[in-house]
């Protein structure tokens, strides 16, 4: 006769680094059940862009998470240029693809110095955190901030890259070659490390499918899904960028928490080699269609229709919806589909059979965004109607896997 | 406790209390190293300060060279770092953390949205600014703030921690006066 235990976990929690509570039905030290509660810092932002012209709600989406703030923005002027059909200057697209591998190498070398923290491998944390300065100086050198860069507007970019900045990249890149090769191997060959990681947290390939994980989630299950290479936007439909899976690194897909690690680690030295082509490529012209804000914004209030904009965030799709009405200064309406919420679903199955103490691990290997996934949530969401929206969600997430399938992606 | 008898008879129990408050603070003080340990509270930011707290960690900014430590929870705390509006699911949470904290303690706010609001203005879902919620200490202004910027704020708080110190021991010298 077993008897099963409630541990909650969370919203404010040592292993986490924003609010989220989990609730894990125990049967000794094995997880049985999960059941998540979010929401716990649903800001209703998308509400607050109601009353905000465009340009005002470039800068409050770069508030929607400080991590991959750029995405956000990018998937935002996206959708808006989608329908308003202001045209961006090639130079501006590769500057706008050169910020996004900066970002995802800042946020992959973060998550896996985190992952080692998760393990108790806090040399290896100290390392990555360490390495990760050097691209934060790039992004600082660029942009002047080194989180939310402010770079990006309707159009283009705000910042130009000086011969300065080309060189300075091309160190960085030089230096990661020479530097995160050893941070890789340090985590990837210690057998305690492997030990703590394979076979932790696992989703199977058909899980991930069925559950709509996507971005790294979705690659360490072996599915073979990039928007970089099935919806390439900006300076990507010029470079070739093939999906990082374990498979051609192990041999085979586990799709736990190890296989995770190194499709992050890899796609660091993918986004290395993407910079490298950025620069070589990078065309002369205009970074910019029109300075003049107040011009953009004239443009923009004739404007009416629905856009969109999806862009490959470093945690999968980050998909952005946006309305205006024209003769209106404000935004109509305003929709955001974080990346970490549609990987938050599959996080029960992960848990799953695991032991209580891999949870704060599973957790840090979706590379959770809380503060992304919040304003996804609908503000009625309590007790049964959260299973609900749950449910709605899981739908139109497969829906979302279907129209990925039909066109053409491997997902199988 | 027979001295703070006699004073709550003289003045009354609302003086009693802070003189107490100020006592227990006072042993606290002595037993308390001057290097702070500190925890933080998510209350709704939107990582940003969260992750350049994290790279005060780091060896570049190194915290720990000044003696202080992030701790993974309050009871140990001496400093709480709250970031983020205040959402109102996170009021009750962050009110908890604050209770648990032992006296003497200082808060420092990391951010734009934590300090003012910044551009999470007119929200549904938010009670915030922090200093509605819980007394705030020290302010750190900037979106995110850089890690220097960080570290000074903490490093105020050992100011007002010394400031409280000092204000608890006067009442302390008249006491023995008194007796």
């Amino acid at each position: 006769m077993s008897t099963t235990y409630k541990v909650p976990i969370g919203p404010v929690h040592v292993g986490l680094k924003e609010p989220v509570t989990a609730w894990l039905t125990l049967d000794g030290e094995r997880i049985m059940d999960a059941k998540l509660r979010l929401g716990a810092i649903h800001r209703g932002i998308e509400f607050m862009a109601r009353e905000r012209n465009p340009i005002q709600v470039i800068y409050l989406s770069e508030r929607i998470c400080g991590i991959c703030s750029f995405s956000h923005v990018l998937a935002f002027i996206r959708a808006i240029e989608d329908l308003s059909a202001i045209k961006v200057p090639p130079r501006g697209q590769y500057i706008r693809s050169l910020v996004l591998e900066l970002e995802r190498i800042h946020s992959h070398i973060l998550w896996s110095g985190v992952a080692c923290y998760s393990i108790g491998f806090d040399s290896a944390f100290h390392l990555g955190m360490e390495m990760r300065e050097r691209v934060m100086d790039l992004l600082e050198l660029l942009t002047g901030n080194r989180v939310n860069y402010g770079v990006a507007t309707f159009g283009g970019v705000r910042w130009d890259i000086t011969p300065e900045f080309a060189k300075a990249t091309r160190d960085m890149i030089k230096f990661y070659r020479r530097e995160f090769t050893p941070f890789r191997d340090i985590v990837m060959e210690d057998p305690i490390a492997q030990a703590r990681m394979r076979g932790v947290g696992v989703l199977t390939k058909e899980e991930a499918v069925r559950y709509s994980a996507v971005g790294p989630v979705a690659r360490a299950s072996g599915l073979r899904v990039d928007l970089r290479k099935s919806s390439p936007y900006e300076a990507y439909s010029d470079m070739p960028v093939e999906p990082v899976v374990p498979q051609d690194y192990f041999g085979a897909a586990h799709g736990d928490v190890l296989d995770r690690f190194a499709v992050r680690v890899l796609e660091v030295y993918q986004s290395l080699d993407l910079l490298e082509k950025i620069l070589d490529g990078l065309p002369d012209g205009p970074f910019v269609a029109e300075t003049n804000l107040n011009k953009v914004l004239a443009s923009l209030k004739k404007a009416e229709g629905v856009g969109w904009g999806i862009i490959e965030a470093p945690r999968g799709d980050d998909t952005h919806i946006v309305s205006l009405k024209g003769g209106e200064d404000n935004v109509l309406w305003w929709k955001v589909r974080a990346p970490t919420y549609a990987s938050a679903v599959s996080w029960p199955l992960m848990f799953r059979g695991n032991e209580l103490a891999d949870a704060p691990l599973i957790i840090n290997s979706l590379d959770p965004c809380v503060s992304c996934m919040e304003r996804t949530l609908t503000t009625n969401a309590h007790g049964d109607s959260n299973i609900i929206t749950k449910q709605e969600l899981i739908k139109r997430c497969r829906e979302k896997t279907d129209t990925l399938r039909a066109r053409g992606g491997e997902t199988r | 406790m027979k001295f703070c008898d006699k004073l709550c008879n003289k003045f009354g129990d609302k003086f009693c209390d802070k003189i107490g408050e100020m006592l227990k603070m006072n042993s606290m003080l002595k037993i308390l190293p001057k290097s702070l340990w500190v925890t933080t509270c998510n209350s709704g930011s939107c990582n940003g300060c969260d992750i350049e707290i994290v790279a005060t960690l780091s060896p570049r900014y190194d915290i720990e060279r000044f003696g202080m430590k992030l701790v993974g929870t309050p009871r140990h705390a001496d400093v709480l770092i709250v970031t983020g509006p205040v959402t109102r699911f996170m009021h009750d949470k962050l009110l908890r953390v604050y209770n648990q904290m032992p006296d003497p303690k200082v808060v420092v706010v990391v951010g734009n949205c934590g300090s003012s609001g910044d551009v999470f203005y007119k929200s549904y879902n938010l009670v915030g600014p922090v200093d509605n919620v819980i007394s705030v200490d020290v302010y750190v202004p900037g979106c995110p703030p850089r890690p220097e910027a960080i570290i000074e704020g903490v490093a105020k708080a050992v100011l007002k921690l010394e400031a409280i110190e000092k204000s608890s021991r006067a009442p302390e010298a008249q006491r023995e006066e008194a007796v």
